[in-house]
C-alpha cells in the first residue's frame, strides 16, 4: 500500500538533470552575454543614477517647495499641500531625508516607465482580443508569482544594484496600469463609440478623442495602484542592492532594531500618502465635468 | 451641393445575427421564420428582405416596437452594422461596397446621426460636442466655431455653449445632439429614436423644431420611432416593421385608413384621427355648378384644423382649394364628425369578429 501514500514522482535523477541543465545554461548565458546585457542596460543605469542624484543632491527646501507646487497644481487644495509639506518635514526631522530621496527617485522612475509601457500595452490588449487574452494570463502570473522567484534570474544576469532593482519593481508594479487601461477603454459607453464611428472617426481619432479621455479616470486609478505597488516593492528590492528606506528596514529586521524599522516604515507610508493624495486629487479633478461634484 | 439630392435606395436587405449568418440567407428567402431560425440554427433574424425607396428631401419614418429591427435598419444606412446580404444605394453608390477610407469619407460628409441616449462626449463642452464632426473632418477651429455657434443658437441653446452635457436637461442634451448633426451639413440625417427618451411635452417641442428646420433645410431624414403619433406627425412616408419584416409602407393616411393587418390596426385604433387625417382624404367631389360663397380651406389641412375653422365661421361646409386656388372638393362638419366616429365603428366591428385588415372606413371616403 506504499504507492497510495507516496505520489509517483518523476525519476529523481531525471529531475536533477533537468534542473542542472537549465541552471547550467542560464549560467553559461550569463558568462557569455553578461557583459553585453550590462552594456544594454547601461543607459538605464545612467538614467537611474541621474535621477537619484537629482533628488538626493537637490537642496532640501527646493524639493519641499517643488513637491508642494506639484500638489497644488494637482489638487488645488491647501489641505493637500499642507499634508505633503508636513510629511516631508517629519521625515527630514527623523534623519531619513537622504534615504527617502533615493526611494522617491526609484519609485518615480519605475512608475513613469511603467506608465510609458503600460498604457500602450493596455491599448493594444483592448484592440486585439486574442493578444488581450494571452496578456491577461501573463499579468496573472506577474501578480501572483512571488517576487523572489523572478529576482533570481534578474540577479544572475545583472548582478545586484539599481538596474535589477528597477526591473523587479517594474515587473511588480506594471500590471495594474495595463489592466485598468484595458478596462477603462472597455467601459466606454457603446453609444458614444457608435457616435464616433457615425461621424467618421478614424481609429486613431476615436482613441485620442473619445476612448482615452473617457477612460482617463480609470487609467488614473491604475496609475495610483502602480505607485502603491512600486512603494510596496522597495523593501524586497533592497535585498538586491537597492538603497534607500527599504535597506534600512532590511537592516532593522536582521538586527532587530525595532525603532529603526518603525521610523523607516512610517517614512514609506508617508511617501505613499503623498503620492496617493496627489494622484487621487488629480484624478478627481479630471472627473469634475462628469458631475460627481454636481449632486 | 444642395443637400436635398440624396435619395436612399435600400434593396433586399437581410441581416442575420450569428457566426454563420450568410449560410442561412437562402433559408430565410425560402420562408424560414424568425422563430425557426432561432430554434434550429441559433441565429437571430434581424432584417428580412427590406426594400425601401427613400426620396430625397423627405422625412421617412421607420416605426416598430422594440426588437422589430428598426434600429438595426438605420445602422445599415451608414453601415455601423454590416449586412448579411442586400444593397443600400445613396447617390448611385452602394454604401455596402465602400472601402474603409471611402466609408469614412461618406460618413463625414454625407450623413449625420442623432442617438436615443444622446451619445454626447461628457468631457467636452456643448460647443466642443457640436463641432465634433467638423473637427473629425479636419475643419479649421475658427470655421468650426462659427458653424457650431450658429447651430447652437438655432436649436435654442443660446448662452449654453460653454456648459458640459451633465449640466443640461435631457431635452437640452438632445438639442446638442441635433446641433452636432446639423453642423455636419450632411444631406442625410439619421435619427435613431431621437426623442424616445424625452418626456411628452419636450418631445412635441422637438418635433415642431424638426419640422421647422426641415421646411428650411430639406434634408433626407430617416427617423426611427416606436410612437405612432410621432410617426404620423413627422413622416412624409412611414414604414412599419415587425420581427424584421416590413408590414406596411405608405403615408400617414394609408396607415390610419388602411392598416395592412391587425398588428397595425391595434396601433392605429387609439390614435386621435382628426389630428392626422387630411381633408383631402375625406372630401366629397365638388359639383361643377357650386356657386355658394363658402369658406376656403387649403388642401392638406387636417380635419382638426378644418373643424376649428368651420366652427368659427357661420357655415357648415367649406371648399378645399389647391395651391393655385382652384377648388378640389367639399368638406362639411358632418363629414368630419363621421370620420371621427368611424374609428369607433371600426373598432366595434373588429370586436364583433369582422375580418381584419380590411378598410373599415365607410364608402364616402375617397383615399388619395
Amino acid at each position: 500500500m506504499d504507492w497510495l501514500f507516496k505520489f509517483p514522482q518523476l525519476d529523481a535523477e531525471f529531475l536533477l538533470s533537468v534542473k542542472r541543465s537549465i541552471d547550467g545554461s542560464l549560467r553559461a548565458l550569463t558568462r557569455v552575454y553578461g557583459e553585453r546585457i550590462e552594456d544594454f542596460f547601461y543607459p538605464l543605469q545612467q538614467a537611474l543614477i541621474f535621477f537619484e542624484r537629482l533628488t538626493s543632491g537637490a537642496p532640501w527646501p527646493l524639493v519641499i517647495v517643488a513637491l508642494g507646487v506639484v500638489a497644488w497644481f494637482a489638487a488645488r487644495r491647501w489641505a493637500v499641500v499642507a499634508a505633503v509639506v508636513g510629511t516631508l518635514v517629519a521625515i527630514g526631522l527623523v534623519g531619513l531625508w537622504q534615504d527617502t530621496m533615493k526611494t522617491i527617485s526609484l519609485v518615480l522612475t519605475s512608475t513613469i516607465f511603467s506608465i510609458a509601457i503600460g498604457i500602450p500595452i493596455g491599448i493594444v490588449m483592448n484592440r486585439f482580443k486574442r493578444f488581450g487574452g494571452a496578456m491577461q494570463a501573463v499579468l496573472d502570473i506577474m501578480q501572483t508569482m512571488p517576487p523572489f522567484v523572478y529576482l533570481i534570474p534578474v540577479v544572475m544576469l545583472l548582478g545586484i544594484g539599481r538596474v535589477p532593482g528597477f526591473i523587479a519593481v517594474v515587473i511588480y508594479a506594471v500590471p495594474p496600469i495595463i489592466r485598468l487601461t484595458d478596462l477603462g477603454i472597455r467601459l466606454v459607453d457603446k453609444e458614444v463609440l457608435e457616435a464616433a464611428d457615425a461621424y467618421g472617426c478614424s481609429r486613431w481619432q476615436k482613441l485620442a478623442k473619445v476612448q482615452m479621455p473617457l477612460a482617463l479616470p480609470t487609467v488614473m486609478a491604475g496609475i495610483n495602484q502602480t505607485i502603491m505597488m512600486a512603494l510596496g516593492m522597495v523593501v524586497i528590492a533592497s535585498m538586491i542592492g537597492v538603497q534607500g528606506l527599504g535597506l534600512n528596514v532590511l537592516q532593522a529586521i536582521a538586527n532587530q532594531y525595532f525603532t529603526q524599522g518603525i521610523f523607516n516604515g512610517f517614512a514609506i507610508v508617508g511617501i505613499a500618502v503623498i503620492f496617493d493624495r496627489i494622484s487621487q486629487a488629480y484624478g478627481h479633478r479630471l472627473q469634475k465635468h462628469r458631475g460627481e461634484t454636481h449632486a | 451641393m444642395p443637400s436635398s439630392d440624396a435619395s436612399i435606395e435600400i434593396r433586399e436587405l437581410y441581416k442575420i445575427f450569428g457566426p454563420a449568418g450568410a449560410k442561412h440567407v437562402e433559408n430565410v428567402r425560402r420562408g424560414m421564420s424568425k422563430a425557426d431560425l432561432q430554434r434550429q440554427h441559433g441565429h437571430v433574424l434581424g432584417l428580412n428582405n427590406i426594400s425601401i425607396s427613400i426620396p430625397a428631401g423627405k422625412i421617412q419614418v421607420v416605426m416598430g416596437l422594440s426588437g422589430s429591427g428598426k434600429s438595426t435598419l438605420i445602422r445599415h444606412i451608414n453601415r455601423l452594422i454590416e449586412p448579411t446580404s442586400g444593397s443600400v444605394v445613396i447617390d448611385g453608390r452602394d454604401v455596402l461596397e465602400m472601402g474603409e477610407a471611402e466609408l469614412r469619407e461618406f460618413r463625414r460628409s454625407r450623413t449625420a446621426m442623432v442617438f436615443q441616449r444622446f451619445a454626447l462626449l461628457p468631457h467636452r463642452t456643448v460647443l466642443e460636442n457640436v463641432t465634433f464632426g467638423l473637427e473629425v473632418r479636419g475643419a479649421s477651429k475658427a470655421k468650426a466655431r462659427d458653424v457650431g455657434m450658429r447651430w447652437i443658437e438655432r436649436v435654442g441653446l443660446h448662452g449654453f455653449h460653454a456648459r458640459y452635457p451633465h449640466e443640461l436637461s435631457g431635452g437640452m442634451q438632445q438639442r446638442v445632439g441635433l446641433a452636432r448633426a446639423l453642423s455636419n451639413d450632411a444631406a442625410i440625417l439619421l435619427m435613431d429614436e431621437a426623442y424616445s427618451a424625452l418626456d411628452p411635452l419636450i418631445r412635441t417641442d422637438m418635433q415642431t423644431m424638426l419640422l421647422d428646420l426641415q421646411a428650411e433645410l430639406k434634408k433626407t431624414i430617416v427617423f426611427i420611432t416606436h410612437d405612432l403619433d410621432e410617426a404620423l406627425r413627422l413622416g412624409d412616408r412611414i414604414t412599419i416593421l415587425r420581427d424584421g419584416s416590413i408590414i406596411q409602407q405608405g403615408d400617414s393616411q394609408d396607415i390610419i385608413l388602411k392598416p395592412a393587418d391587425d398588428y397595425i390596426a391595434t396601433f392605429v385604433k387609439d390614435v386621435n384621427r382628426v389630428r392626422f387625417i387630411k381633408v383631402d382624404t375625406v372630401m366629397t367631389p365638388v359639383s361643377p355648378g357650386e356657386q355658394r360663397a363658402l369658406p376656403r380651406i387649403k388642401s392638406g389641412t387636417t380635419l382638426e384644423l378644418a373643424a376649428k375653422e368651420l366652427a368659427s365661421s357661420e357655415f357648415d361646409e367649406a371648399i378645399i382649394t389647391d395651391e393655385s386656388g382652384g377648388s378640389r372638393g367639399l368638406i362639411s362638419l358632418r363629414l368630419i364628425t363621421a370620420s371621427m366616429s368611424s374609428s369607433k365603428a371600426a373598432r366595434f366591428g373588429r370586436e364583433l369578429g369582422d375580418e381584419p385588415g380590411r378598410n373599415h372606413v365607410g364608402r364616402q371616403y375617397r383615399v388619395v
